[in-house]
């Protein structure tokens, strides 16, 4: 079948894509225009489809494409261009808790900071050793196997937020 | 670099694979072009064939039989006045068909047309296809919302309420496809010989799969096989907005479409994803169903005699269609107006006979000389010529649609999306797997 | 700055008039929208202006804005001697022209108290079944274009070909033949004329059949017609529709059967009729129409008999005080003409009852509650002109 890939490049293709991902996520959060932090959205979460594959789980990569980028972002624009956004865009912008945000991002930087610190040792190394040709198979092997009974609760909550959805847009039942 | 570009030609892997950028690009520079001129020439065989089935010529003034139509066409797009409705979102108005022919390009990497003449074979293949492809979405709701308008925007949604619920009936169709690279029943069918392995989600992988299980997935656990086709066939003619599920932009309905607002350029680049679109899904069902760039019967009619008729294929078709250009210019009229024209499809004519000879010429080749090169070359072409013209009768199918029949009212079109297509696709994807795994 | 302009309340502005208040709510809703489509169209056969108001997509109401191809044809006629306004009369209906011209001339017939002689008569009825044959198949070529089906547009426009070559050799005009005189005809039919229309009648035999194998069981096209635009034989009689609509709810009523003329009584055809009033079954019957058409047609010209084309009509026209209705069975109806005379030659007034005018204020009816996208499928199934609406 398929030999795992060599991977080529890789300093350069992480920095770009997880920059990439960093300015989409800094653009969605001071865009004016709600469709235009939508976009930015979407090009966050190609790059972190990227470093999946860079990861060696191109399914996740694959999946992630789908359903996060190709379904979810277009629910997310469909939203945003039926509402009429318009009077939000001239409104003045106010935050006025201000200074619990700026405790709660030094909190976070602060342990993004440890976690550098502490290194490697941190994280199993087990990742590494899943050669990437099988990523598909072994996601299958645990999603039905270890986790079976996990993944048909998430599927039964699908089921409920489908039936509720449908309920509240007819009108009349 | 030179070293480079030596080292590859020995191997029998895609460059992808082979970790051969140089050639990676030189292939992605041909899939390019290629692609290009296929959406060119379909561009000219839908209005032709279009025309005929109307009773009526089509183009036959620009050019020979209006063959270069195509080309006045772009260029006249190119020569409009650039147009862009002063409301609207000038950045997402000029990035939305950029989206929606990116997607319709970057699924071209995996098209396999043949096991080392891909760009790449990536073991998700078939998932980043239908990802890619599913992005092309973007663009559409994308051109709607800047164009600032009630009826490109209901347009535009319609539209990728459609895409979109048709991707999930085509995705389970996919599915079962699948489901046939790894299970192989257990003697109904008559292939219990075979054991139960692995599936592959690469391109690749599944039409080597139907290679080895000797039989087209088409006709793979029938009917299941051949259902599964036909729900995707539906399904992809929805997927690209094609009639009869063209509502969304149809001229006689109130919303006009996506496209409205678009003029010159920009709305070429959306025609051009539309039948770029068209070409990748057939492939993908070429591939998943009806034996990628096998030639038909490799196992009823084996052996190199056989094999030697098959691949005279390709130049018997290059030389009949220029068999039938020479029949075009010897019907043209004899006047003095007529003769740059005439000469032109001449020219065309024995160009076309030309590439039919070389092709015939390798064929044979390949089957008196032992060499290697050349008998390299001969497989190439033989892969890439059914893969081609697989694909080619799709094209024929899908221009015949649009000629045949009216077209759906969008509830209907909603209505068979999701309660006729998704159960039906549900419904194949459990029977084959029951039937793999038990029948 | 993404602002969508909202132009329903200056649409309600304008026409305060427009019932378009439904009875359950009396007040725009905020799902509600009044939306406009038209004058221009390319599905509404003309210049028509619909305005809708719809809940979603949903049809609550509509109101046709008529008058942009209004000619001011009656009041010309109030100028112009009886024979001099028999050309303006084609440009009513122009695709069925031979057909208003008939009318016409037997109103005034009627008003001189002549009768045009029996071969007249005779040529007078092939005319005007080729005519009817003609514009059913416009009719059919439009229709399945709105709902998406482009090509038997060109098989029909084709076919309809023949029959303008028969009406160019006759009277030397494809369209707007002014075929008939006030009083017969006045030419004689060219030679090979019934050999002609002999061949006619067998080559769009199977041309027919070829329409119907495309349209008729196709899912497609059943999905978009059946059940859409039902208007029940009842409402249909209320509202003073006739033609192959009032036909196709189930009421057998032809003027060609009813209130004979021009020697209809001499010649065997059938009345098709539908059952549930909806656009399918009008596409049905204008099919079966097609094929009666060619019966009559068959059976005329098999029996033309000699005599004079042109009865004894004084060549100044100047008929008697009176007043006459006179109508016929059009194409698309009951085409009627009431003409008040004052004794000089010129009409006092010539009013026309134009089939498609009174038909279209049944698109009100039918429309209600179905999608927007049918209601382009419902008008062409009305098939309206708009040259005669507006007149």
């Amino acid at each position: 079948m398929n030999p795992a890939m060599t991977p080529v490049a890789t300093p350069f293709f992480f920095y770009f894509l997880s920059g990439l991902a960093i300015l989409g996520g800094l653009l969605v959060i001071t865009r004016r225009n709600a469709v235009h932090s939508a976009l930015a959205l979407i090009v966050t979460l190609l790059a972190v489809a990227g470093l999946y594959l860079m990861l060696y789980a191109p399914f996740v990569a694959g999946v992630q494409i789908i359903v996060y980028a190709g379904g979810i972002m277009v629910l997310f624009l469909f939203v945003i261009m039926l509402v009429n956004l318009e009077r939000t865009i001239k409104e003045r912008q106010f935050n006025r808790i201000w200074p619990v945000g700026l405790a709660a991002g030094c909190a976070l930087l602060a342990l993004f900071l440890a976690v550098y610190a502490k290194g490697k040792s941190l994280f199993p190394e087990q990742a590494r050793g899943l050669a990437e040709g099988n990523n598909t198979q072994q996601i299958g092997e645990m999603l039905y196997g270890n986790y079976m009974f996990a993944f048909e609760i998430a599927s039964l909550l699908l089921l409920v937020a489908i039936l509720g959805a449908v309920i509240m847009a007819k009108k009349r039942i | 670099m030179l070293n480079s570009l030596m080292s590859y030609l020995g191997s029998n892997v895609t460059p992808g694979e082979a970790n051969n950028q140089l050639w990676a690009l030189i292939y992605v520079l041909i899939i390019f072009a290629g692609v290009s001129v296929a959406v060119i020439a379909m561009n000219w065989l839908e209005r032709k064939a279009l025309a005929h089935f109307q009773v009526r010529l089509g183009p036959m003034r620009v050019g020979p039989h209006g063959l270069l139509q195509p080309i006045a066409d772009a260029v006249k797009l190119l020569l409009k006045e650039d147009i862009i409705p002063s409301e609207s979102d000038k950045f997402v108005f000029w990035i939305a068909p950029l989206i929606g022919l990116l997607a319709a390009f970057t699924v071209y990497t995996v098209v396999p047309f043949g096991p080392s003449q891909a760009v790449s074979d990536m073991n998700i293949g078939i998932l980043f296809m239908l990802g890619v492809s599913s992005l092309a979405v973007l663009g559409i709701v994308m051109a709607g919302w800047a164009s600032n308008s009630h009826y490109p925007l209901i347009g535009a949604l319609r539209s990728s309420a459609q895409m979109v619920s048709y991707e999930v009936a085509m995705g389970m169709a996919v599915v079962s496809a699948i489901l046939m690279t790894s299970l192989h029943g257990a003697g109904i069918y008559g292939a219990s010989n075979l054991s139960d392995g692995t599936g592959t989600l690469s391109m690749i992988g599944i039409v080597q799969a139907q290679q080895e299980q000797q039989v087209w997935f088409l006709f793979k656990f029938f009917p299941l096989g051949l259902v599964a086709f036909v729900i995707f066939a539906i399904a992809m003619v929805a997927e690209t907005n094609r009639a009869p599920f063209d509502l969304p932009e149809a001229e006689s309905e109130l919303t006009a479409g996506f496209h409205t607002e678009y003029s010159g350029l920009r709305w070429s680049l959306f025609m051009l994803a539309e039948y770029a679109a068209m070409i990748a899904v057939s492939s993908i069902a070429v591939t998943l169903w009806l034996g990628g760039w096998m030639r038909p019967f490799p196992h009823w009619l084996s052996g190199s005699a056989w094999d030697f008729i098959f691949s005279l294929f390709p130049g018997l078709t290059f030389l009949g269609l220029g068999a039938i250009a020479v029949r075009g210019t010897l019907r043209m009229p004899k006047h003095e107006y007529f003769r740059v024209q005439t000469i032109g499809l001449g020219a065309f004519a024995l160009v076309l006979a030309g590439i039919g000879l070389l092709l015939l010429a390798i064929a044979i080749g390949a089957h008196s000389s032992g060499r290697e090169a050349i008998a390299r070359a001969a497989d190439a072409m033989n892969n890439i010529y059914w893969f081609v013209t697989k694909i080619a009768v799709f094209m024929y199918l899908f221009i015949w649609y649009r000629a045949t029949w009216p077209r759906y009212r969008f509830d209907q079109l909603m209505k068979v999306g999701w309660k006729v297509m998704l159960p039906i696709s549900l419904g194949v994807l459990i029977l084959t797997a029951i039937v793999g795994v038990i029948a | 700055m993404n602002e969508i302009k909202d132009d329903s309340a200056a649409l309600k502005n304008e026409f305060t008039n427009l019932d378009l208040e439904t009875p359950e709510k009396p007040y725009l809703d905020s799902n509600e929208l009044i939306i406009n489509m038209g004058p221009q169209h390319p599905a509404t056969h003309g210049v028509l202006r619909v305005i809708l108001k719809l809940d979603g997509e949903k049809v609550l109401g509509t109101e046709c804005v008529i008058g942009y191809l209004h000619r001011g044809v009656e009041k010309i006629a109030e100028n112009r001697t009886y024979t001099m306004f028999n050309p303006y009369v084609d440009r009513m209906d122009y695709v069925a022209a031979v057909s208003n011209g008939l009318g016409y001339c037997l109103a005034i017939e009627k008003l001189l108290n002549v009768e045009a002689p029996a071969r007249a008569n005779y040529i007078r009825v092939i005319l005007t079944e080729l005519n009817r044959i003609a514009s059913h198949q416009l009719w059919l070529g439009t229709h399945a274009l709105d709902i998406g089906a482009m090509t038997p547009l060109f098989y029909t426009f084709r076919d309809r070909e023949e029959i303008l070559k028969i009406f160019e050799k006759y009277c030397g005009a494809r369209l707007t033949t002014h075929a008939f005189r006030i009083g017969g005809c006045q030419y004689e039919t060219y030679a090979g004329f019934e050999k002609e229309v002999k061949n006619f009648v067998q080559f769009v035999r199977p041309k027919i059949d070829e329409y119907e194998e495309l349209l008729t069981t196709n899912r497609i096209w059943l999905e978009r017609t059946k059940n859409v635009g039902v208007i029940s034989g009842a409402d249909a009689i209320a509202l003073g529709v006739t033609g192959p609509v009032l036909r196709a709810s189930g009421v057998k009523w032809d003027l060609r059967k009813a209130q004979p003329y021009s020697r209809y009584q001499n010649f065997e055809f059938e009345i098709p009729t539908g059952e549930n009033g909806d656009t399918y079954d009008r596409y049905l019957v204008r099919m079966a129409e097609m094929r009666q058409s060619l019966r009559i047609i068959e059976q005329a010209v098999n029996a033309i008999p000699e005599g004079p084309i042109m009865a004894k009509v004084p060549k100044v026209i100047k008929p008697a005080v009176g007043e006459i209705y006179q109508s016929i069975e059009a194409p698309k109806g009951e085409l009627g003409y009431f003409v008040v005379s004052d004794g000089s030659t010129q009409p006092y007034r010539v009013r026309v009852r134009p089939p498609s005018f009174v038909n279209l204020q049944a698109l009100d009816v039918m429309v209600r509650g179905m999608l927007v996208a049918d209601v382009v499928a419902v008008i062409g199934t009305l098939d309206i002109v708009l040259g005669e609406v507006d007149r």
